[in-house]
């Protein structure tokens, strides 16, 4: 693998890079109250009085909750923590209604684990993850709806989180985002968070370093709540590269929050060490220590869907497919599914093929996704049979896949209008060889002086004159006969 | 004998046989608040309207048959329980204006089984005091004099204004809250009884939290049987609070008869602190040898942690109240003081609508979780709390119960120990521990100082068992036969 550098006028740097990434889990309910999690709906609608922070209310854990951040600890290779416990983490901030968010501190419910993840090259590099800890979400405040006053919603307030904490493994932009790629992959697997950054169910803090290669770490500033997977990668090498300029100029890097701005492609401070927060952290007294049943996670485990790591394998062996191309088919669950409902029964190449090729073309070309597919799963199956069966040839399976996106028609109704069918008739087939043949005495002259190039040329007439019907290994028989 | 010196249970047994309607023991205490409340100030708020409604619901539920022990009983509600429709204010003025859309599970318990609520008591603002003297809405009168002085005299606190209500007759009973002795040493100064029940017994969903790990619901009435009606009603699991316990609540009356003998009472050399007021151990005594003359065995135990419970309690309690007074920052209930910015209004609204002593456990809260101090004082005030829990759970290896003094003196005059915070503090120090520990604890009146005033004796018990604290403190109270009454009350 060619590693990735930086080049100063004082030599070679290296990028040292982890990420703590927030998760919005995906559940009913809050992490501590009964109001609808749901993203949307009108402002402060869905709030209790335990997530607007009255006095007298206290917290209750969904355990459908925990249950989600033990699946993800599980997809993570990681250590679940049968013993875990919530702790307060204290600020003031409009948003948070209690002064506090309730977190996980000291003891967090997943310990270390591992992410693969494959890089452009095909180099498959270890991620390794630090800890995955329960918290509350806070709620939004906006300051553009009134020209004096700040606006809060609550709608988010309570609604629970997975922080989940990378070690600082990762070494270049491309990692970073193969990182998170890999990630969110996993977390929709599971179904336990839809991954979604434009709408802030994921958010990424990046920890950005730099150094010459060999020496410890230096110093690293932390980039608050960057929303897209591009623009962590950006913030990563404008971080990396303002450092190196730092250091190169005879100043020292401080550790402070910084805050990455995708107009202008930079990172700008946010708050120095100094005024870093005390959060005060200790013990949440309203809740007690989370004491989780070795049973229970074992029956979470068993429940687990397959990962797309294990379906990338299975799909290799199962359907014969190429590394390559399952990992594609496997990116998205509902892609695999599709390509899986596809596959069964079927040539497994051929249908990787029309997946990836004609069939993704035609999503994209459409607008359409793999929910809401321009053609259904059953049609391009049909499809496939009709070529597999050569009642199509592949030539005219492209044109009668073209008709069903347009009309949305199956393919054996497409064919039999169109009288598309393969034409395996020897009689038909000699006849038209023999008018092509007829019609061409100079190119059957030279033919027979030695120019076998010829031969494609005649196959190509003869599937003309039978408007591509023809089944073209009796088209290449017939050919080779008359020619002699 | 008057109306107003019927115990629950004697009030229950006539209301059941129509010597007087619910309405008119009501009315009759309706009357007495009415008369003395602005002299004594024991409730902020009084609700004699929706005393009246609850009396007539309760009559009806006299006459169909479906009356509990406490159908029809007035009762004061400490202002720490949200009350739904009805003005709740922690004896803060930051809450101004609060009125609660939801009831406390404590609360509306007492309301299912018929209690009438009189009013809200007043308190120790956000319950942080002992005296009742940090009420934004004023310090309350303790209806008891010295022999022979017209000086007011403090209640005790935090707990004050249920003490003076139901001491001076103008509530039957009440609801207290307990975080370091908020229920014992106001009984202690008023000549009532009051139970802080086991943590976890009582749910305090709906309780303003002063410290969360602490705080505990508990009844406040003239005597034991009373306390034990009460706590009957109060008690049980409540899913909501996750930190009450899911386990039966037997009927505390049971125990009520059971009697000492042959139980093992444990004496805590540890509480005879130097300098503690002779009357105080004489009556430590006299409680002794009352216990013994009804067939217990005195055992001498020891509790070697517990003269660190005072610190460990003044840096566990502010640390906790630092975090949930957070809440109160003026953005979206309660009082609001504009300012330049967030943080200006967080400010302003917090300078203006926090009192001293609440503004004094909120620094020192704040300052032993700061960075740098979080070890020597909040961790290790926690590692020494789990010692004060073991001495606890090893002398309960081999006692029932514990025997002790409530509070270090009898109530002092509201203008006495005001100047230094600590030698306020130090009323809590035999009440302290037993909160530390979590462990069920009731205040008896076992007797009268020289100067006339009530003094209680504490009877501390294991996790859960109320019921032997309730055995040992009926006792206690048969023997001792309290039956002095406070120079203002409603006749």
């Amino acid at each position: 693998m060619a590693s990735y550098t930086l080049e100063g006028h004082t030599g070679t740097w290296e990028v040292v890079v982890g990420l703590e990434v927030h998760a919005q889990i995906i559940s009913k309910s809050k992490l501590f109250s009964g109001a609808s999690a749901a993203y949307g709906g009108a402002p402060n609608t869905h709030v209790s009085f335990i997530d607007a922070g009255f006095p007298g209310m206290l917290p209750v854990i969904n355990k459908e909750c925990v249950a989600q951040a033990v699946r993800t600890g599980l997809g993570l290779r990681a250590r679940i923590n049968l013993f875990s416990r919530f702790d307060r983490k204290n600020y003031f901030y409009a948003d948070l209604p209690q002064g506090y968010q309730i977190s996980q501190f000291a003891h967090p419910i997943v310990g270390t684990g591992e992410v693969e993840i494959e890089l452009q090259d095909g180099t498959i590099k270890y991620i390794g993850i630090t800890r995955l800890h329960l918290e509350q979400d806070a709620g939004k405040s906006m300051h553009d709806q009134h020209p004096s006053k700040s606006v809060i919603d609550l709608n988010r307030a309570g609604v629970g989180l997975m922080e989940i904490v990378s070690e600082p493994d990762i070494r270049s932009p491309e990692e970073a985002g193969a990182y998170l790629r890999k990630l969110r992959q996993i977390l929709r697997y599971l179904g336990t968070c839809d991954g979604n950054m434009e709408e802030g169910s994921m958010r990424a803090d990046v920890n950005v370093s730099v150094r010459k290669p060999g020496e410890a770490f230096r110093t690293r500033c932390e980039i608050k709540n960057v929303n897209s997977i591009r623009f962590v990668m950006h913030a990563v090498e404008a971080e990396a590269m303002r450092q190196i300029e730092v250091w190169e100029s005879g100043g020292e890097v401080v550790q402070e929050t910084r805050l990455y701005d995708p107009s202008k492609g930079e990172t700008r401070s946010m708050r120095s060490k100094e005024d870093a927060h005390d959060y005060r952290y200790f013990p949440e007294p309203d809740l007690l220590p989370l004491i989780l049943e070795q049973d229970w996670v074992d029956d979470l485990k068993a429940m687990l869907p397959e990962l797309p790591d294990e379906k990338r394998a299975r799909f290799c062996q199962e359907y014969g497919i190429s590394y390559y191309d399952a990992g594609v088919l496997v990116a998205e669950q509902a892609t695999a599914d599709f390509y899986e409902t596809l596959a069964k029964g079927r040539d497994g190449k051929l249908a990787a093929n029309w997946v990836t090729g004609d069939f993704f073309a035609a999503m994209n070309r459409t607008g359409k996704s793999i929910e809401n597919p321009p053609v259904s799963v059953e049609a391009l199956g049909q499809l496939l049979d009709l070529i597999t069966d050569t009642t199509i040839n592949g030539r005219i399976a492209k044109t009668v896949f073209e008709e069903m996106v347009e009309t949305g028609k199956m393919p054996t109704a497409i064919v039999d209008e169109n009288g598309m069918r393969q034409v395996t008739d020897t009689g038909a087939i000699d006849e038209a060889v023999t008018k092509v043949l007829a019609n061409n005495p100079d190119k059957v002259a030279e033919y027979k002086s030695g120019k076998d190039k010829l031969f494609g040329f005649f196959v190509g007439q003869v599937m003309k004159a039978m408007q591509g019907k023809g089944n073209p290994a009796l088209v290449n028989e017939a050919v080779r006969k008359q020619l002699g | 004998m008057s109306i107003f010196d019927l115990s629950i249970a004697a009030a229950a047994k006539a209301l059941k046989a129509k010597e007087f309607s619910a309405v008119e023991l009501t009315t009759a205490y309706n009357e007495a608040v009415a008369a003395l409340n602005p002299r004594l100030n024991a409730y902020i708020t009084v609700t004699p309207e929706l005393a009246l409604e609850q009396a007539r619901a309760a009559d009806s539920r006299i006459a169909d048959g479906s009356a509990t022990p406490l159908t029809g009983i007035p009762l004061a509600m400490k202002d720490l329980f949200c009350t739904e429709s009805v003005r709740t204010t922690a004896g803060s003025s930051i809450l101004e204006p609060f009125i609660p859309p939801y009831e406390s599970t404590v609360s509306a318990k007492l309301k299912a089984a018929g209690a009438v609520m009189l009013g809200k008591a007043n308190l120790d603002e956000f319950a942080m005091g002992s005296s009742n003297t940090t009420s934004h809405y004023g310090a309350v009168e303790n209806p008891w004099k010295r022999l022979g002085s017209d000086a007011k005299l403090v209640p005790g606190g935090s707990s004050g204004g249920s003490a003076a209500a139901v001491a001076a007759r103008i509530a039957l009973a009440a609801t207290g809250t307990d975080t370091g002795g908020s229920i014992r040493q106001p009984a202690s100064f008023t000549g009532l009884a009051g139970i802080k029940p086991t943590y976890g017994r009582c749910s305090r969903w709906g309780v303003v939290a002063f410290a969360s790990s602490l705080d505990q619901p508990g009844p406040m009435a003239r005597n034991v049987e009373d306390n034990a009606l009460l706590l009957n009603a109060m008690a049980g699991f409540d899913q909501k609070d996750s930190t009450s316990a899911n386990r039966e609540v037997p009927d505390f009356c049971l125990a009520l008869g059971r009697g000492v003998k042959g139980l093992k009472i444990g004496i805590p050399r540890e509480y005879r602190l130097e300098g503690t007021n002779p009357e105080i151990l004489a009556l430590w005594d006299k409680g002794i040898e009352w216990l013994k003359a009804q067939g217990a065995d005195i055992v001498n135990i020891s509790l070697p942690h517990t003269k660190y419970g005072l610190p460990v309690y003044y840096i566990v309690a502010p640390a906790e109240a630092s975090s949930n007074l957070a809440r109160y920052d003026g953005v979206r209930f309660g009082k609001r003081v504009d300012g330049e910015d967030l943080i200006d209004l967080y400010e302003r609204t917090r300078a203006e609508g926090f009192g001293p002593e609440v503004k004094r456990r909120i620094m020192i809260g704040t300052y032993v979780l700061s960075h740098g101090y979080y070890d020597a004082y909040y961790l290790k005030a926690q590692k020494v709390r789990n010692l004060i829990l073991r001495d606890f759970t090893d002398a309960f290896g081999s006692v029932d119960a514990i025997l002790t003094p409530t509070a270090p003196s009898a109530a002092f005059g509201l203008d006495e120990k005001m100047d230094d915070p600590v030698t306020m503090y130090l009323n809590d120090v035999f009440t302290v521990p037993a909160s530390l520990a979590g462990v069920p604890a009731m205040s008896v009146p076992a007797g009268l100082s020289a100067e006339g005033l009530p003094l209680g004796l504490q009877v501390i018990g294991r996790h859960f068992d109320e019921e032997t604290v309730f055995a040992v403190s009926a006792a206690i109270e048969s023997a001792a036969g309290f039956s002095a009454l406070p120079e203002l009350r409603a006749k």
